[in-house]
């Protein structure tokens, strides 16, 4: 089954400067519990592509389909992640897992046991009553997730959504919000510039050209590594391979 | 075990868990803020001493400056004709309700010129000539086309207040990161869930900026307003003072003025500690 289908999208930006595509003929799909990531230079239209997949924008012409369903607008199947986590600083961590339920009017008791259930698997249980700034980063982000999980969505949309952090948290959360994709067995689109980072967590990674954004090539990930998780792949020996292959079509010159 | 005063002293520190330096530093940081106070009170008392010498001896006119001692008169005066708290309270509900309508009434403003970009966009050049203009030159309009009551003192101080306080709490709401807007789109949220889920609680801060910005700008209207009126109040009790050449009058109201306004300030402060606990301003 395909959870999403995206169909010969492409985006023109106007502005009284003139007209700007970000996006050109962009078509690929992602199976149901697939981890996907998208990686490309600088202002290639990556995050303009997530926002027309959640439906936060509608595209020039082409269409995107949602487990067969057409994107007309947001949707509960679609969870965002974006780059910093945003908690709010006037709500509670409990409060702030509660905001996606409360916008959809979907706070029921069936619900508030998720996030329980979800706010204890990943040991956050009893901060439920502190506020995001007495949090560290990577207890940050994973409420952030939890956030995201308790509307119980699909497909997961992360838009950049490690790059707030410093280096040695990043590393941490990429193995935390990995593990938790998993095993709630969600499909994942991750948005990033970081190479190592979509090798280290994609199945696949969709490699954009330059402004207009077009796909330049898609490769298939298969790591020899035991027990995969980000972390432990980075020591496979076709990560650097795969690194060089993909350093080379994003043909970056400063 | 038992060692003489002396070497006890530290055992106790110790015991505290608080180092000799940081005791230390500790007496050194209480000193400095005793200090400063001290040299505050000082020079109120100083100053309150020499004003009234001065005047006794002649140096200054009291006829013109007054003294302490005749402010306390005065105001034991107008204690005793019963008017001392009437025209205090007066004056005070008229700023009160003054600020607070402002900060109300702009915010809602700021609400409708944030929520459509045509009416923000229209509006831009006559907030702008209106933000400049000297609002009190509208007074005797005011006076004549409200009445001389406190009608009319209050339209005066939101005349002065409510320009600024949309200015601001716009420029509160546009400054807002707009990928927490996104965040409220992303769960499907529509214009209204923005503005009450984000753009209120995160400008919360700047509102009550707003409102002790206010607080300033309500005195003048209301001390302006009530030397229109001239029916009551600190500015009353001010401008009669004047044209009867009771400068003792003139002097003990301000003087009232300036605590009351003092006292005001305080409370807001005390208010936005209060409210904004857990909304701190670094977005």
């Amino acid at each position: 089954m395909k959870a999403v289908e995206v169909h010969n999208i492409s985006m023109k930006y106007q502005s009284l400067n003139g007209e700007i595509t970000a996006l050109k003929d962009i078509g690929f799909s992602v199976q149901d519990g697939e981890f996907v990531s998208i990686v490309g230079p600088s202002g290639c239209g990556k995050s303009t592509l997530l926002s027309i997949i959640s439906g936060l924008l509608s595209p020039s012409s082409g269409t995107v389909w949602l487990s067969g369903e057409k994107v007309t607008g947001t949707s509960g199947k679609i969870g965002y992640m974006l780059q910093k986590d945003h908690l709010f600083n006037w709500r509670t961590i409990w409060q702030n897992v509660m905001l996606g339920l409360e916008i959809r009017k979907a706070v029921t008791q069936e619900a508030k046991e998720r996030a329980r259930i979800l706010l204890k698997t990943y040991g956050l249980y009893e901060f439920k009553n502190r506020y995001p700034d007495q949090l560290s980063g990577g207890m940050r982000q994973r409420a952030a997730l939890i956030r995201t999980l308790v509307t119980d969505p699909q497909i997961l949309l992360l838009d950049e959504a490690f790059s707030a952090l410093d280096y040695q948290t990043r590393l941490a959360v990429n193995d935390d919000i990995y593990s938790i994709i998993k095993k709630e067995n969600r499909t994942a689109i991750l948005v990033t510039h970081d190479i190592s980072e979509s090798i280290s967590m994609a199945d696949r990674i969709i490699v954009l050209s330059k402004r207009p954004g077009m796909v330049k090539n898609i490769h298939e990930i298969k790591l020899s590594c035991s027990n995969r998780t980000p972390l432990n792949c980075r020591e496979a020996p076709e990560f650097r391979h795969y690194f060089q292959e993909i350093w080379k079509e994003l043909d970056v010159h400063v | 075990m038992f060692e003489d005063e002396e070497e006890n002293i530290p055992a106790i520190s110790q015991a505290l868990n608080i180092s000799l330096e940081r005791q230390e530093y500790l007496r050194r940081e209480r000193f400095g803020k005793i200090s400063v106070r001290m040299t505050q009170i000082l020079l109120l008392v100083l100053a309150l001493v020499l004003w009234e010498i001065m005047a006794d001896a002649k140096i200054i006119d009291p006829f013109i400056t007054s003294q302490p001692s005749r402010i306390v008169k005065t105001i034991v005066q107008l204690y005793k004709e019963g008017v001392l708290f009437y025209h205090i309270g007066i004056t005070c509900l008229e700023t009160i309700v003054g600020f607070t309508l402002g900060t109300l009434l702009g915010t809602f403003l700021a609400v409708i010129l944030w929520w459509s970009k045509f009416i923000s966009k229209v509006a831009e050049p006559y907030l702008v000539i209106l933000n400049s203009l000297p609002k009190i030159a509208l007074g005797p309009v005011f006076l004549v086309w409200i009445g001389a009551g406190p009608a009319s003192i209050i339209v005066m101080t939101l005349a002065i207040s409510l320009i600024v306080t949309i200015l601001e709490v716009l420029n509160g709401f546009w400054g807002i990161d707009q990928e927490k807007i996104k965040l409220v789109q992303t769960f499907g949220g529509n214009k209204f869930q923005v503005l009450t889920k984000v753009v209120l609680p995160a400008s919360f801060p700047t509102i009550i900026n707003a409102l002790k910005i206010n607080v300033g700008l309500s005195w003048v209207g209301v001390i302006v307003g009530e030397f229109l009126v001239s029916k009551a109040g600190l500015g009353y009790l001010i401008i009669y003072g004047g044209q009867v050449f009771k400068l003792d009058l003139v002097m003990t109201s301000v003087i009232i003025l300036g605590v009351a306004a003092a006292i005001m300030y305080q409370g807001v402060v005390y208010l936005e500690r209060l409210l904004v606990k857990n909304n701190d301003l670094k977005y």
